[in-house]
């Protein structure tokens, strides 16, 4: 491979002098040829790639616009009897509301840590990020473990009406998100000056609470929309800790499903891969219309 | 930097009552990661050395030893060497497919974010997905009958099938983890083994290959670490039964019914611990490595 693959150092310019039969032999020609190979083995690789990730997706589609019996023409029939499953659709609205509580929750703990340990300990700045990245290295199935004794004690002590709710997954989702909300926001207050600001602020007369909501907060918007988009699609896809606690979400119902009607199950996991898709792209966008707005 | 930090509140700080109410600001995120993230890890490590009723005891950790236990933590070794090896030769590929393209184009960009998404991708759906493929009537399934070629209908459930979905997440992984790697490689350093009358060969022998050796060997522990944590596909994939170690968890919990077993689980996960604690501790040193010569 070493030998067919080379490094892009060729220049589009050095195409200009291929045309010589004596020039083609110089290390310019040859960088040119070199060029040539490596636009080839890029297309091959890259549509290639697109075909091994986009299959399985196009396959879930032609799965769930089947029809029954041989031959039979496509029919959204699958996607129609969704509606027909009612814990499905409470799992959906289940899976949404520990999205969105997620989202704040982790922010609300997250934004103010994060602005305070750089103003006020920034000592301690390196231990909060090892903190925030440890759920990435210990696995959420080690964690499930874990927490089984720390759930019985969040039902024991959670009030009446949220006893056995899916709604206490939050606790533990917030710690799943840990990594990402702290790498999203660790990015953004990267982009900005806090200390600057803060002086400013405060130099004003404001106080801490002005400084983190009305000054720090505001410019960093971007960073914690990126946060909360993460934390939407992370827990609408969450598994492992839902299943092993028996608690009802999007995927637990889903993966229940799949074993009675597959069609249809198969048709949900579609929607929910072109929910996270829309959800990223939507996100792109926004970040990339405020690049250039800043620019 | 240090000096401006601590002159924002408008004094010097340094008293020790000051400092005490700088510690209170990041006191809810310690008392919550505390309670949800260290409280469950010291439950599993302790967990682990305890009988039921609380006594210690290493009779969990001998259950370790129970054949049925050794194989599925060999099983989950093989299953994440082999799609680690696979996610990390094909991911250096689709990287450096990547890397040599424009590097504010739309291509590498789409690409990017693509891998971003399909890197956390494992789970329920990507089960799913791989079941409407491959599966019993999937669509390369029905395809190849069609051709006169059978697909295994267990294929899927088997070492050989999870490698191949563990694939699906580890070669996007691999993209994102590699790409920096390959984009801190310098022009100048080919244009040096060039000047020097150095071939291709010479160049990617002596100079690329050495120097992404370490990221490249970093990524790849990384990866077998990712497979091995990996659980929600398997579980989706593999309704009954156990070949891997997350999935002999489920088991412990899920029919703690066997009196004085019930911190089997906690050991189980004791083991996951520390291999993967091994694997991170060895991709750390590697980390460290390769940070010197490519090095932004």
């Amino acid at each position: 491979m070493s030998q067919t693959t080379p490094y892009p150092a060729a220049s589009a310019g050095s195409i200009a002098v291929l045309s010589g039969d004596v020039t083609a032999r110089s290390p310019r020609g040859l960088r040119a040829s070199r060029n040539r190979r490596l636009q080839l083995f890029r297309v091959v690789v890259l549509l290639l790639a697109s075909a091994f990730f986009l299959v399985p997706f196009l396959a879930m589609v032609e799965f769930s616009t089947r029809g029954t019996g041989v031959d039979a023409a496509r029919t959204l029939d699958a996607w129609r009897r969704i509606a027909t499953y009612p814990n499905l659709i409470s799992a959906i609205i289940t899976s949404l509301e520990l999205s969105v509580l997620t989202s704040v929750a982790s922010l609300a703990l997250m934004v103010p840590t994060m602005i305070w340990v750089r103003l006020r300990l920034p000592r301690i700045n390196r231990l909060v990020e090892f903190v925030c990245l440890l759920p990435l290295t210990i696995p959420a199935i080690v964690l499930v473990v874990g927490l089984v004794p720390v759930y019985a004690w969040v039902n024991y002590l959670s009030p009446g009406p949220l006893k056995g709710s899916s709604l206490v997954l939050t606790f533990a989702y917030i710690v799943l998100v840990l990594p990402y909300v702290y790498r999203a926001l660790d990015a953004g207050l990267r982009a900005i000056d806090v200390q600057t600001l803060a002086e400013a602020a405060r130099s004003l007369g404001a106080g801490w609470p002005t400084v983190m909501f009305r000054v720090v907060g505001p410019n960093m918007s971007a960073a914690i929309l990126n946060a909360a988009v993460l934390c939407v699609a992370l827990v609408m896809g969450e598994f492992t800790v839902a299943s092993l606690l028996n608690y009802v979400n999007l995927q637990y119902e889903l993966n229940n499903l799949g074993q009675a009607d597959a069609s249809v199950s198969v048709a949900v996991a579609v929607g929910f891969q072109l929910f996270v898709v829309a959800l990223l792209v939507g996100l792109s966008f926004i970040g990339r219309r405020r690049g250039s707005k800043e620019a | 930097m240090t000096d401006s930090a601590t002159m924002v509140g408008g004094r010097p700080s340094g008293g020790g009552r000051r400092l005490s109410w700088s510690w209170l600001g990041a006191l809810p995120f310690f008392v919550y990661v505390g309670l949800f993230l260290l409280l469950p890890t010291l439950v599993v490590v302790f967990g682990a050395f305890v009988d039921p009723s609380g006594r210690p005891t290493t009779a969990n950790l001998s259950a370790l030893g129970q054949d049925f236990v050794v194989t599925s933590f060999k099983n989950s070794i093989v299953l994440s060497a082999e799609s680690g090896l696979i996610g990390a030769l094909l991911g250096a590929v689709v990287a450096y497919a990547i890397a040599t393209g424009r590097p504010e184009g739309g291509l590498r960009r789409t690409f990017v974010a693509a891998s971003g998404m399909l890197a956390q991708s494992g789970g329920v759906t990507l089960a799913f997905a791989f079941i409407a493929t491959i599966g019993g009537e999937g669509f390369i399934t029905v395809l190849l009958r069609g051709q006169g070629i059978d697909v295994s209908p267990t294929l899927l459930f088997g070492l050989s099938g999870l490698t191949i979905v563990y694939a699906y997440f580890q070669i996007p992984l691999m993209v994102l983890v590699f790409l920096p790697a390959l984009d801190g490689i310098r022009p100048q350093w080919r244009e040096a083994t060039e000047t020097l009358g150095g071939t291709s060969w010479h160049y990617w022998r002596h100079v690329a290959v050495p120097i992404l050796t370490p990221p490249f060997l970093g990524a790849l522990l990384l990866l077998f670490a990712n497979a091995f944590s990996a659980y929600a596909t398997a579980a989706a994939l593999i309704s009954q039964g156990s070949i891997i170690a997350p999935l002999q968890i489920r088991v412990a919990l899920t029919s703690e019914t066997i009196a004085g077993q019930e911190n089997v689980g906690k050991a189980i996960a004791l083991g996951m611990i520390v291999v993967v604690g091994v694997v991170m501790a060895l991709y750390t040193l590697l980390e460290r490595r390769s940070a010197r010569w490519l090095k932004k």
